[in-house]
Order: C-alpha cells, then sequence, then structure tokens
C-alpha cells in the first residue's frame, strides 16, 4: 500500500517527474551511446585490417610501420628492397605477398602503388572485401582506382584525369604522366577511403625521367614506350603478408627480423593497432569522462527536482507521519521514488540508445565509415545501469534526510 | 453496557470480542502532570499544564485563542515532542518512557487524528486514504476482523455516497473530505480522537451535519475526542468545556 501510495503521488506531479526521468533517460542514452561509439570505434579501428598475418618494412618502430603502410600517417625511414621482398615472398611459410609503394600524392590523397591481388587481399571489418561502387580495377598502366572520401571530396568520377605530384605537398608533378579514373571503391571506413591506388609499375613509371628527386631536364618518356617498358620496382614501401598456417607466423615474424640481408621488421596487425589504440586512449578516456558528467548532472538535476518537490509535500509527509509513519518511513519513500525515477530513466535510456541504433546504424556507417553493431546490452551496460539506479538512490539521500528533518520538525501539526 | 447501548444507534463495528475489554477499562485515557515544554531555541516562550484529565469516552471541547498554545499541547499529547518536564499519560502509558520510533507505533495505535485541512492524501482513493492509518498500526489492524468492510461501513455511517471508496479523495467536495477524515481517524476505533478545528472550513450546515456524524460515530465507539476550535457556540454539544487559559500557561506567566 506504502508503494501505491508512493507510485500515486509520483503520478499526480506527473510532469515534473517525466521531465526528470526524460532528463535521467537522455543522460544515460548519451552514456551508452558514447561507450557503443567508444566500443564501435575501437572495434572499427581493430578492424581496418584484417585477414592479414604479418606487415613487413623497414626496421623502425611497429606503431610507425602501420602508421605509414594502413594509416597512410608519415613516412617510411627507409625501403623494402624488391630483392628482400622477392626473398620473403618466395618462403615455403607465405602464402601470399601484396607490396605496397607509397611515396607521391594527389591533393591531400596518398597515392600508394600495389598490385590487383591487394584487392583481393586487403581485408576489413572482420574479412570484408573492398568493393568497386563505380568502374573497374585498373586495367592500364595509367587506370588509378580511388577511395569513396577522395571521389566524394574531389568530386571524380571515372574517366577523370588524375595528375600526381612527387612527394607529399611537392609542388612539381607528374603532370607529363597523367592518370584516369578506372574505380571507385565502396566506403570501407578505413584509409582506403582516402588513397589513390595505382599499380606498381605505375609507381616506376612516371619516375622513370626523374632521378635523386628531381625531373630530369628535357626528358620525357613517351606513355606508349612506358607501357612497353620492363618496369620492376627496385623497393617497395612495406608489404602485407598472409601466412599458410598460423602456427608459422612468429617463426616467419622472427626470420624476417633477423633478415641478414638488410635491416627489416615484420608486425602482428593486431598487436600493433592494440599498442596504437593505447596511445589515442586518452581521448577515449576524455570521452567516457565527459559522458560520465552528463550523467551526473542528470542526478543532480533529479536531486534539485526532488528538492524543490519536498515543500509541496510538506503537507504529505506530514499526513504519513500523523497516521504514524516513521521519519524513517519517509526517508524510505523519498528514496524509493528516487530509485524508481532512475530506473525508469535509465531502461528508458536503454530504449532510446536502440532506438537511436536502429535509425543512426546505417547513417554513422555512410557518413564516418563507423559501425555501430546492435547487440544485446553488455554486462558492463547493466553495471552502468545498475550504478545509474544506485547513484540515484545516493543522491536523494540529500534531499530525503532533509524531508526526514522536516517531518520532525513539523509533527504533524503542521497547515501548510 | 453504555458502549453497547450506544452502538445500536448505528450499524455494528466489525471489532473482536478481545477489543471490548481494553476500551471499557475505567483509567482515564488522557492525563498531564505538571508539564513543561518549551520549544528549541524559542526559550522566551513555552508552555506549562499543571494537570488536564480526559476519562474515556469524554467529549471535550478545547477553546483557546491563537497563539495560547493549542497545537503544541496537541503535539505533546501526540508524542511529537517530548515534555521538558512532568508526564504525559495516553491510555495509562507514560509517552515520555517510550523511544521515538515506539511513540510514532503508540501514536498510531492509539490516537485517530482530524485536521482543520482534512489533510487527506489528494492522489489517493477514499479507500487507501482511510486505510492508511492501519499500516502503521497493527494492534488498531487487528481489532477489525475486515478493513475493507469497516471502512465502507464507516463511509456509510458518515453519509458518504455509495461507490466513494474508490474515488480520488481530490475529487470529493469539501464536505466529504472532512467526512472521510473523520472515518481515517476512527477506524480500528483508537481509544482517543484527536481534531484540530476539524469544522472551521466547512459552513454552518455541513459544519452541523459532521459534527453530529462525529460524534455519534465517536460514541458508538466508545471512543474518547477531544476537539480544539475558536467557536465557543459549539460548547453545549460536548460533555464538558475546557478553556486553554484554564489549563495552560505560556511559560511567559509561568516563570
Amino acid at each position: 500500500m506504502i508503494f501505491r501510495l508512493a507510485f500515486g503521488s509520483l503520478i499526480a506531479r506527473g510532469l515534473t517527474v517525466c521531465m526528470t526521468i526524460l532528463a535521467i533517460a537522455l543522460s544515460v542514452a548519451l552514456f551508452l551511446g558514447v561507450e557503443k561509439v567508444r566500443t564501435g570505434a575501437k572495434s572499427s579501428f581493430a578492424d581496418t585490417i584484417s585477414g592479414t598475418d604479418l606487415i613487413v618494412g623497414a626496421r623502425s618502430g611497429s606503431v610507425q610501420l602501420l602508421l605509414y603502410s594502413v594509416f597512410r600517417i608519415g613516412n617510411a625511414t627507409n625501403n623494402l628492397t624488391w630483392e628482400s621482398y622477392r626473398d620473403i615472398a618466395e618462403r615455403p611459410e607465405v602464402d601470399w605477398i601484396v607490396p605496397i609503394s607509397l611515396g607521391d600524392s594527389h591533393r591531400q590523397f596518398r597515392v600508394m602503388g600495389t598490385t590487383k591481388a591487394f584487392f583481393d587481399r586487403y581485408k576489413y571489418r572482420s574479412g570484408q572485401s573492398l568493393a568497386v561502387r563505380d568502374g573497374q580495377i585498373m586495367d592500364d598502366l595509367f587506370d588509378t582506382v580511388i577511395g569513396a572520401d577522395v571521389a566524394a571530396t574531389l568530386g571524380y568520377s571515372v574517366g577523370d584525369p588524375i595528375v600526381v605530384a612527387h612527394g607529399i605537398a611537392s609542388f612539381t608533378e607528374h603532370d607529363d604522366q597523367p592518370f584516369r579514373v578506372s574505380g571507385i571503391l565502396e566506403k570501407t571506413g578505413t584509409p582506403v577511403d582516402r588513397t589513390v591506388i595505382v599499380s606498381l609499375e605505375a609507381i616506376e613509371a612516371i619516375h622513370v625521367d626523374w632521378q635523386s628527386g628531381a625531373k630530369i631536364p628535357g626528358q620525357s618518356t613517351p606513355a606508349d614506350v612506358l607501357r612497353n617498358m620492363e618496369l620492376e620496382p627496385h623497393a617497395v614501401t612495406a608489404a602485407l603478408l598472409g601466412i599458410k598456417s598460423r602456427l608459422q607466423v612468429f617463426r616467419l615474424q622472427r626470420a624476417i627480423n633477423e633478415y641478414p640481408e638488410e635491416p627489416l621488421l615484420a608486425i602482428l596487425p593486431g598487436v600493433a593497432l592494440q599498442e596504437l589504440w593505447q596511445i589515442v586512449g586518452i581521448a577515449e578516456t576524455a570521452l567516457v569522462a565527459v559522458s560520465a558528467m552528463v550523467v551526473v548532472t542528470a542526478l543532480i538535476g533529479m536531486m534539485a527536482t526532488i528538492f524543490s518537490s519536498l515543500n509541496e509535500r510538506r503537507r504529505e509527509m506530514a499526513i504519513f507521519r500523523a497516521m504514524g509513519a516513521r521519519p524513517r518511513v519517509i526517508l524510505g519513500m523519498l528514496v524509493l521514488e528516487a530509485v524508481l525515477m532512475a530506473a525508469v530513466g535509465a531502461v528508458l535510456g536503454l530504449g532510446l540508445l536502440y532506438i537511436g541504433l536502429l535509425v543512426g546504424q546505417p547513417l554513422i556507417d555512410s557518413a564516418f565509415g563507423l559501425w555501430l553493431p546492435i547487440e544485446p546490452p553488455t554486462l558492463r551496460e547493466f553495471w552502468v545501469l545498475l550504478g545509474v539506479v544506485v547513484a540515484g538512490a545516493i543522491v536523494s539521500l540529500v534531499p530525503a534526510l532533509r524531508a526526514y528533518r522536516m517531518s520532525l520538525a513539523d509533527g504533524m501539526m503542521v497547515r501548510i | 453496557m453504555r458502549l453497547r447501548s450506544r452502538w445500536s444507534a448505528t450499524s455494528q463495528p466489525l471489532i473482536c470480542a478481545a477489543c471490548f475489554k481494553a476500551l471499557s477499562d475505567s483509567a482515564p485515557i488522557l492525563q498531564l502532570n505538571d508539564v513543561r515544554y518549551r520549544w528549541p531555541g524559542r526559550a522566551s516562550f513555552g508552555l506549562h499544564v499543571p494537570d488536564l484529565t480526559l476519562a474515556r469516552s469524554e467529549t471535550v471541547l478545547l477553546l483557546g485563542e491563537s497563539g495560547s498554545g493549542k497545537s503544541t499541547l496537541l503535539s505533546l499529547i501526540c508524542g511529537t515532542i517530548t515534555a521538558g518536564s512532568g508526564r504525559v499519560c495516553v491510555a495509562g502509558t507514560d509517552i515520555a518512557a517510550l523511544s521515538a520510533g515506539q511513540r510514532d507505533r503508540f501514536r498510531a495505535e492509539q490516537i485517530g487524528l482530524i485536521f482543520q485541512q482534512f489533510n487527506l492524501l489528494p492522489f489517493a482513493s477514499v479507500q487507501d486514504n482511510i486505510l492508511l492509518p492501519l499500516k502503521f498500526a497493527p494492534e488498531r489492524r487487528k481489532r477489525l476482523t475486515d478493513p475493507n468492510a469497516e471502512a465502507k461501513r464507516l463511509c456509510q455511517d458518515l453519509g458518504l455516497p455509495e461507490g466513494v471508496m474508490s474515488a480520488k479523495s481530490g475529487a470529493l467536495s469539501v464536505g466529504q473530505q472532512q467526512r472521510v477524515a473523520a472515518a481515517r481517524a476512527l477506524i480500528g476505533m483508537p481509544p482517543l480522537i484527536i481534531a484540530d478545528e476539524p469544522t472551521s472550513s466547512l459552513d454552518a450546515a455541513t459544519q452541523a451535519t459532521f459534527l453530529e456524524l462525529l460524534f455519534a460515530q465517536s460514541r458508538a465507539h466508545g471512543t474518547t475526542l477531544l476537539m480544539v476550535s475558536h467557536d465557543a457556540r459549539l460548547s453545549s454539544q460536548f460533555d464538558r468545556v475546557i478553556h486553554m487559559a484554564d489549563i495552560a500557561k505560556t511559560m511567559r506567566d509561568a516563570a
């Protein structure tokens, strides 16, 4: 009966209570939403590259190799010679190997030379393959396939010409050897979206008339001649590598790291991604902290609401006291009320989150390449919800104790 | 015998036989001896009640000016405040000897309260309002074989319309609300009813009807009625009339 009366009192103050519950629900939805984005971003990040067992490059740091080979951030300190690349490719453990050659750019986007095998072997988001949205994979030496962001930012479509600049942020262009957009890739949410992909031979071809980073004056080999040339590279920036048996990964990694001909580094992409995530983890912590503050603000708002309702409920409490309710019953009722509001707010917040995910999932995926999976609440989310309810109870103790003291002071003859 | 003959004036309350003995006890229901009280932080003001005794089944009108200490006296009797010195005995129990929690329960068991402003829970049904004191008074509840039926019977006896039990009390008229408040005070037959100016919000006709019903019920139950009022015209309807000025002095006078 007391529970029913407490509930009746809540219903009687419906509008205020609804507003409080809504504030809690929104803050819980925000907090859990941030959690989803955080974990989604983390798994998207970890899924930037999948199916690749090792990344091989010149010896540097594992994070640096990951940054330039996968994220196209920064530059390699050295290259991997073609001989070494061939040596590794011929090892019995190797199932497949894809070279990548970086160094040039187009506008603000990196140009990557590779083989057609890249489109088959590069996987992202739990094994998804790259897909061509428009056009086709490059066929001619001067064909290029561009990522979805490149096409969207620069407004390119299939058939448009592209002139590659030498190096990054360089004013010197390979304007004598323009490329043609042969295909545009589907958005992946990975650095591939921001990459201009050409063939490995094309990288060699545009540098035929160059020496020591500068164009040889007066020399310009015609495109048709270049098409018939043997364009084997002298070096590549890195290589993505698949192994026949996972059991051989560490043995091959050690063998590459101890390669006697030149200093090389082989990294496990998953491990390097985790290392990199730890570096950017401070932003993750900040994000969680901000959303936690939102929840705290909502709970303080609930405390303020209960506080402001105390005066209007003074008579109600005096009635309970007059009927024989002990002050602790008054205290219990207010805490119960807060727990109810927090619990309903938490559950409603969870509902709002899932509605938001249902509506926003495809939009977020297409806009940011961030895949937020719709899954049942995790144990961590349950703890968050329970934490909100417990925090609601704790926060409500402040007005509840005031009500307790007020009910003692008012006695039962209160006339309000 | 007197109780039984008065009950015949109205329908029989649903009361268990064991309760008759307690109700027919001849000891005074209320006794105050040399009670002194000062409000915390107001040392210059206090109340001194040398002697006040109310017999069982007695109806007493307590008249007093505003500020004469009526509310303080009622709070002392109800045990929400405790006297600095002296004894306040309700139904033979010195309430100062009880712990705060015991006093709350004792109040719920022994005293029915009617307020000037009714003090019903507007969001609760009439039935819930009437049954509320029983939640905190298990002995009072035990006196009734069927609390819901007793609540319904009280509503009928107090002239409330059929089907009122499920109505929200906030939706009732002023006169009906006051009757519900009376039913709430009467349920479970507490030995003492304290009514704090219960008719001041009512018009003359409703006032007379209400008092008539209240008297009938309290007499039917053998309940002592202590009613506080400013209105001396009500005096003739009570067994006894006492004036605050005669039984109590403010501490300024007493000091």
